[in-house]
């Protein structure tokens, strides 16, 4: 037995997004996205265990995981801030803006606060260059960035979530 | 004629995504028509002879592509829409997805009817939350209201709408990447032939058509052929959300006629360029056509004007950089992204982004040299045409003609040991004036 299980109603959805396709494989990607939803973050385990929900081989599973930067991998912080580092974001600045996220986290791209909370990336171009800069966190996009809206954005997500605080 | 929004004509009006006042307006009653009424062929006529064309980038005629599926198989036929916009600097699609939905479900029913397609999958990228939302919402409606289904409008066409989250790639953006990822593999492109039309997702015909071409449909529809190529170039013709991002005072997606002046876009509609400063360069579209000199922008909004102006349509994704602009930095943060983008499958296109990179990272950062400038030329000879999509063509175009038309700043580069923002602290900001 596997040490982790979708839920029920994780179960119903992946059993229906089985009708939805012609392959078993195809529904490997959607199956991803429930496990992210489901377990947060994606590690050798979740991997594991989706691979033997679709009857395919792990190193398969891996292999499509790691083509994609979606996924919040093992290790990711509750908050992954994501900044966008692309031209139109760039001639609007978004280095200003993560400057002053890596400032005032104590954290550079790709690393995550020792609390566990703020994982920070910079990302390429996310569909929203008309509102240079801006970043995601999570599934939200934060657009018509500055350094004090930055600034009161960092604020509120350690008053949601609180050092030591379990969400 | 005076020019009539028509995919954002609603756009910010209360519950504007919502399938009642879609229908309010009239939605759906050209899907309901094509189903019941509309023989197959003499649809795909009808869209021939619109002349529409393409909206994803590369511009190919709808209806000759659609022409393309075999009619008779005993395959199935499937439609994947490409919702995955990754190009930067654009940003239409998703405008449509989250204002209107309904407008993009009523194009996919007329396409798969025209088509004989009975499972339609929107790709969508794995970012856009709320998108996927709106649209996952507006699924739903569909099908409680008999749009979507076991036979739709009360007739015997069935049809599936399925949505697909991609998962940050940009080359799922491109067609048979796109199609490899639906499979549920690492989404790298297939060499063409066979094309998607005859072999595509699951090895059975497929059309792929951008958000935006599909949202064109109800309207050609509603108005006849005739009338729609009127709307702009006659062979390049109807409505066209144009995006406006960089260094203007209102960036944003604005819905005009196909055709329309790139200088009059800027100035009027995006409110010109910002801080008072003035025009230095335009990727006119999307970050992948080849850039734009600020005396060359005096030049009509579609394919063919482009195409003579040595640029692309494209995506229409818009990017305008001001005076202040460095174009060594500008030019690294293209190549940052191409390189980055690649899925390495060939070589041509593996190794040149990322000497592309290198190349003018060096330049950049203060070391580089004046025969860097020919290397950066030569590198594209290497790449452009020779693998098998068209990222690498996308990379090289950027490279080869802003070192081309902006020489003075690689040489100020190369000469002064750096771009002005690796002078004046650490590189990665675009535009030394610009990153206060
Ligand atoms: C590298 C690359 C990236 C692309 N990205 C997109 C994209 O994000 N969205 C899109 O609609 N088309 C994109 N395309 C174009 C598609 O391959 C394809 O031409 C288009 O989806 C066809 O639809 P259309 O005929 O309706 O435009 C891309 C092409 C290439 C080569
Ligand atoms: S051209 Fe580049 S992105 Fe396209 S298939 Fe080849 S390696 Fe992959
Ligand atoms: S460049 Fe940042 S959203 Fe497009």
């Amino acid at each position: 037995m596997a040490e982790i299980t979708f839920s029920k109603k994780s179960l119903e959805r992946y059993e229906w997004l089985l009708t939805r396709y012609p392959s078993k494989e195809a529904v490997l990607l959607p199956a991803l996205h429930l496990a992210e939803e489901e377990f947060e973050n994606i590690g050798v385990k979740e991997m594991k265990y989706v691979a033997d929900l679709i009857g395919i081989p792990p190193a398969r599973v891996y292999g499509v995981l790691t083509f994609y930067t979606h996924f919040r991998r093992a290790g990711c912080g509750k908050y992954h801030i994501q900044v966008c580092s692309t031209l139109s974001c760039a001639l609007r600045g978004s280095h200003e803006v993560y400057q002053r996220i890596s400032e005032r986290l104590g954290i550079e791209a790709g690393e995550t606060t020792p609390c566990g909370r703020f994982t920070l990336s910079k990302v390429e171009c996310l569909g929203s260059c008309d509102t240079a800069p801006m970043l995601q966190m999570n599934d939200d996009y934060h657009e018509g960035l500055d350094l004090e809206l930055v600034d009161q954005l960092i604020e509120q997500w350690r008053a949601e979530l609180p050092e030591g605080g379990s969400s | 004629m005076a020019f009539k929004k028509v995919l954002t004509r609603h756009v910010g009006k209360k519950d504007c995504h919502t399938l009642k006042f879609y229908k309010k307006q009239g939605g759906y009653a050209q899907a309901e028509d094509a189903v019941k009424n509309q023989d197959p062929d003499a649809l795909i006529d009808l869209v021939k002879a619109s002349n529409l064309r393409g909206r994803g980038g590369a511009g190919f005629p709808t209806g000759v592509k659609w022409a393309f599926v075999p009619k008779h198989t005993d395959k199935a036929k499937y439609l994947v829409v490409n919702a995955d916009e990754s190009e930067p600097g654009t940003f239409k699609d998703r405008v449509l997805m989250e204002k209107n939905p309904h407008l993009l479900l009523d194009g996919i029913i007329i396409c798969s009817k025209a088509v004989g397609i009975h499972h339609a999958y929107i790709y969508i990228r794995g970012e856009f939350v709320f998108a996927y939302r709106r649209l996952l919402e507006a699924v739903e409606e569909a099908y409680s209201d008999g749009l979507l289904g076991k036979g739709i409008f009360g007739s015997n066409f069935d049809l599936d709408v399925t949505l697909h989250r991609g998962a940050g790639a940009y080359i799922c953006g491109e067609e048979t990447g796109m199609l490899t990822s639906l499979e549920g593999k690492r989404g790298e492109p297939k060499l063409k032939p066979p094309f998607p039309a005859v072999e595509g997702v699951f090895g059975c015909p497929t059309v792929v058509n951008n958000v935006e071409t599909l949202a064109n449909l109800p309207y050609i529809l509603e108005i006849g052929a005739d009338a729609y190529k009127k709307i702009g170039p006659e062979k390049c013709p109807g409505p066209k959300l144009f995006c406006v991002s960089g260094h203007v005072e209102n960036p944003g997606t604005f819905e005009l006629p196909m055709g329309v002046n790139l200088l009059e876009l800027i100035n009027k509609h995006a409110g010109g360029v910002w801080k008072g400063r003035s025009l230095k360069a335009v990727i006119p579209g999307g970050s992948s056509a080849h850039v734009l000199h600020a005396d060359e922008c005096d030049v009509a909004m579609d394919i063919e004007s482009l195409d003579e102006a040595g640029s692309m349509l494209g995506s229409a994704g818009i990017i305008v950089m001001d005076d202040s602009t460095c174009m060594v930095d500008a030019l690294l943060n293209i190549m940052r992204f191409y390189h980055h983008e690649s899925c390495g499958q060939c070589t041509p296109c593996r190794e040149g982004t990322g000497w592309l990179e290198k190349l003018v990272h060096r330049i950049a950062s203060g070391g580089g040299r004046h025969e860097d400038l020919q290397l950066i030329q030569d590198v594209c000879d290497r790449m452009v045409g020779k693998t098998i999509c068209a990222l690498a063509d996308a990379a090289a175009f950027p490279a080869e003609s802003i070192v081309k038309k902006f020489p003075e700043d690689f040489l100020h580069a190369i000469e002064q040991g750096g771009s002005p923002a690796s002078r004046n602290r650490s590189r990665a900001a675009v535009g030394g004036g610009t990153d206060v």
